[in-house]
């Protein structure tokens, strides 16, 4: 297990090479369309010609293009991403906490899906057939149909004439007067509705996923062999048949965790959640181009790190794996 | 231990019992339920993708039709009885009145009803794309306006909007799949079949493309588009964004199968007949892919029409004049504006409708094509 980790890290090292000439190169395309200095001079044409070149040999922006990979490669090495040209601040200050935020949605979202999937998957599966399962299977086909910016939007619609939920945001205009205990909750609080409508999505497809995963496992000789032996039902489905038909949802778990990032952005940009994807589309329309490449870095490490963390728990969780 | 047989045999009758409940006759009316969800799905796309093709026709306005007066009008109701009680053979809808000019609300002005005329004359314009023709399915007399799904804040009509929209929305699942599924056949051919360095190279690029989330690499793709484009353009340039990011995950599938397939007697035989390399591969290898690349299709259209929606919802998509459902669905982008307008959220559950009924083809698609993908 541990030479499987690894080697694993090992690998990823090239594979962050690739990322980062990736990213590099879409932005290279980007520039096609005129880049940051050129935008500014058509909002501020008083600005004189030395200015432009003096700040854009500041931002090393002068060099041919593949000296200013190589530079950005040599920085990303120490941990710095460069400067934001529209906030003058570095942007690991800025990514660092975004990203957090995106973090803490997806995963908020991933536990709900997971939480109210699951059992629903289970009742499915057991009750194959019943009306209760066609609902449930029509429910699951109408959340996977669902784009997640208009369940945001339909949400928003439901919170703005209930007035039982916070709108937009990630925290309340009090947040820095209130206690430890209050922020916690303000938080929790305001990520009820993003929580909600990332989280729609995904519990249409692991629903769907645990139902077919527990038919097949429930056709099985050993549970066969489990009711033969007069294990109560309940047992049986819990113990012997669940506990099976939810490996193959871990492998799932990296996947949804791409998924959600990407859906994240919608929302993030809908109801005004401070994340990773709404840093790039600001990023992206000032064409910040730093703050993009480090967005775009950052979102797909923790997409590897998310596949890595679901790799290693599939073989805690099914000790049949075996990765040497 | 006599307990742990009896147990045992009741546990048996149980489960002739479940399996006599699924007789092959239930089961094979199961099968056709998913056949005719699916069927039935089929039928919707078909006839929603013939209204496309003569939006001109359907919509009673034009794309670029404006009413000044009458921003922010809701849906007009189609009637048959008056205010009066009155029953009329032909459907009529009453004339816009400003209620509160403040709050921009609009009442039906029921001194006067307005016949819908079917198959009138109106504005000129040309069906599927050549034929001059100035017929439409319905048109109401001035000023009473025929705005079905209400009007948006320049006074266009919403459902004339979403009509001609519908050809960005649908078409470019299509154009998407046309594009990536040629590139992602062949490198994935390619891959499997020769193995080696080839494969090698394909394969890392296809990881390093699977490590970015999808979406943030579409976003800054797409913000690449110059502003310049016109509108067909762009529409195709978009395609080619999700083509870019998309062909990965087909090529990674198809050299799975290939890697099996190149090790069938026919491809032996095939190659020892002496045919070249690309020809046996496109010829004789791919052709047995096909039922997974067709459901592989159904399922990838929806999720293209999707993000296109979602760039479009964005305002990095397609752009004004020219217009699709994500982009329709922008105009609800305030809280203020779509709870007092709720109708301006329409093009979301058009979007919401389209991508249920593929995905619903999809799987009876699947299930038709793919036995060994079968779901219970």
């Amino acid at each position: 297990m541990f030479r499987y980790i690894l080697r694993r890290l090992i690998l990823l090292g090239p594979l962050l090479v690739g990322i980062t000439f990736v990213s590099w190169a879409a932005i290279q395309l980007a520039k096609g369309s005129g880049d940051y200095f050129q935008a500014l001079v058509l909002q501020y044409p008083q600005i004189s010609p030395a200015t432009i070149e003096g700040l854009r040999a500041r931002f090393g922006m002068d060099q041919p293009p593949w000296i200013q990979y190589l530079r950005w490669l040599w920085r990303i090495v120490h941990l710095d991403f460069g400067l934001s040209f529209s906030y003058q601040v570095p942007v690991t200050w800025l990514i660092g906490s975004r990203a957090l935020n995106t973090l803490l949605l997806s995963i908020s979202s991933l536990v709900v899906a997971w939480a109210i999937a699951i059992p629903l998957g289970i009742y499915s599966a057991v009750h194959q057939y019943s009306v209760t399962d066609g609902l449930l299977s029509a429910g699951a086909f109408m959340a996977i149909s669902i784009p997640s910016f208009f369940s945001a939007l339909l949400l928003l619609y439901a919170a703005f004439w209930t007035h039982l939920l916070p709108l937009q945001g990630l925290t309340s205009v009090n947040y820095d007067l209130l206690s430890p205990l209050g922020k916690l909750l303000d938080v929790g609080w305001h990520l009820v509705l993003p929580t909600i409508a990332l989280g729609v999505f995904s519990v249409g497809g692991l629903m769907r996923y645990m139902r077919t995963n527990l038919l097949d496992v429930l056709r099985a000789d050993y549970v066969k062999t489990a009711r033969a032996k007069g294990v109560p039902e309940r047992r049986v489905i819990l113990r012997h048949a669940v506990r099976n038909a939810i490996n193959p949802l871990v492998t799932l778990f990296g996947f949804e965790l791409g998924g959600l990032l990407s859906g994240a952005a919608f929302v993030e940009n809908i109801l005004g959640y401070p994340g990773l994807g709404r840093l790039i589309l600001e990023a992206l329309l000032r064409k910040d181009i730093f703050v993009v490449m480090g967005s775009l870095l950052l979102g797909s490490v923790l997409l590897i790190l998310g596949n890595l963390i679901a790799d290693i728990l599939l073989a805690y969780v099914d000790p049949r794996i075996r990765y040497e | 231990m006599v307990h742990d047989l009896v147990a045992a045999r009741a546990a048996e009758l149980r489960q002739l019992e479940a399996a006599r409940a699924r007789t092959p006759l239930q089961l094979a009316w199961r099968q056709l339920r998913r056949y005719k969800l699916a069927l039935i799905s089929g039928v919707a796309l078909a006839v929603i993708y013939v209204i496309m093709l003569f939006a001109e026709f359907v919509a009673p306005y034009g794309l670029d039709f404006t009413d000044r007066r009458l921003f922010y009008a809701p849906p007009a109701g189609v009637h048959l009885i008056d205010a009066q009680g009155r029953w009329h053979a032909r459907p009529f809808v009453y004339a816009y009145r400003l209620v509160d000019p403040g709050l921009r609300l609009y009442g039906p002005d029921t001194s006067r009803t307005y016949d819908l005329h079917f198959f009138a004359r109106g504005s000129r314009y040309r069906l599927l794309g050549f034929v001059p023709a100035d017929v439409h399915l319905m048109e109401v007399d001035a000023p009473a306006r025929l705005f079905v799904f209400g009007s948006d804040q320049f006074g266009r009509d919403l459902l004339s909007r979403m009509l001609y929209g519908s050809r960005v929305s649908l078409l470019i699942g299509i154009i998407v799949v046309l594009i990536t599924f040629p590139i992602g056949l062949v490198l994935g051919g390619i891959a499997g079949f020769y193995g080696g360095i080839i494969d090698n190279v394909i394969m890392r690029s296809v990881e390093v493309l699977a490590a970015f989330p999808t979406f943030y690499l579409l976003l800054t793709l797409a913000t690449v588009l110059p502003a310049t484009l016109s509108s067909a353009a762009r529409l195709f340039m978009i395609a080619a964004v999700f083509s870019l990011v998309g062909w990965g995950g087909l090529a990674r599938i198809i050299r799975g199968l290939v890697l099996s397939i190149r090790e069938l007697e026919f491809v032996l035989a095939a190659r020892a007949s002496g045919l070249s390399d690309l020809r046996v591969i496109i010829r004789h290898i791919l052709p047995s892919t096909t039922s997974y690349v067709i459901v592989a299709a159904t399922l990838t259209i929806p999720g293209v029409i999707l993000g296109e929606s979602g760039l479009s919802y964005l305002g990095i998509g397609v752009q004004e004049p020219s217009t699709s459902w994500g982009l329709l669905l922008a105009q609800a982008q305030s809280v203020e504006v779509f709870t007092q307008f709720p109708w301006l959220l329409l093009p979301g559950l058009a979007i919401v409708l389209v991508i249920l009924f593929y995905n619903f083809l999809g799987d009876g698609v699947r299930d038709a094509l793919d036995p060994r993908q079968r779901s219970t």
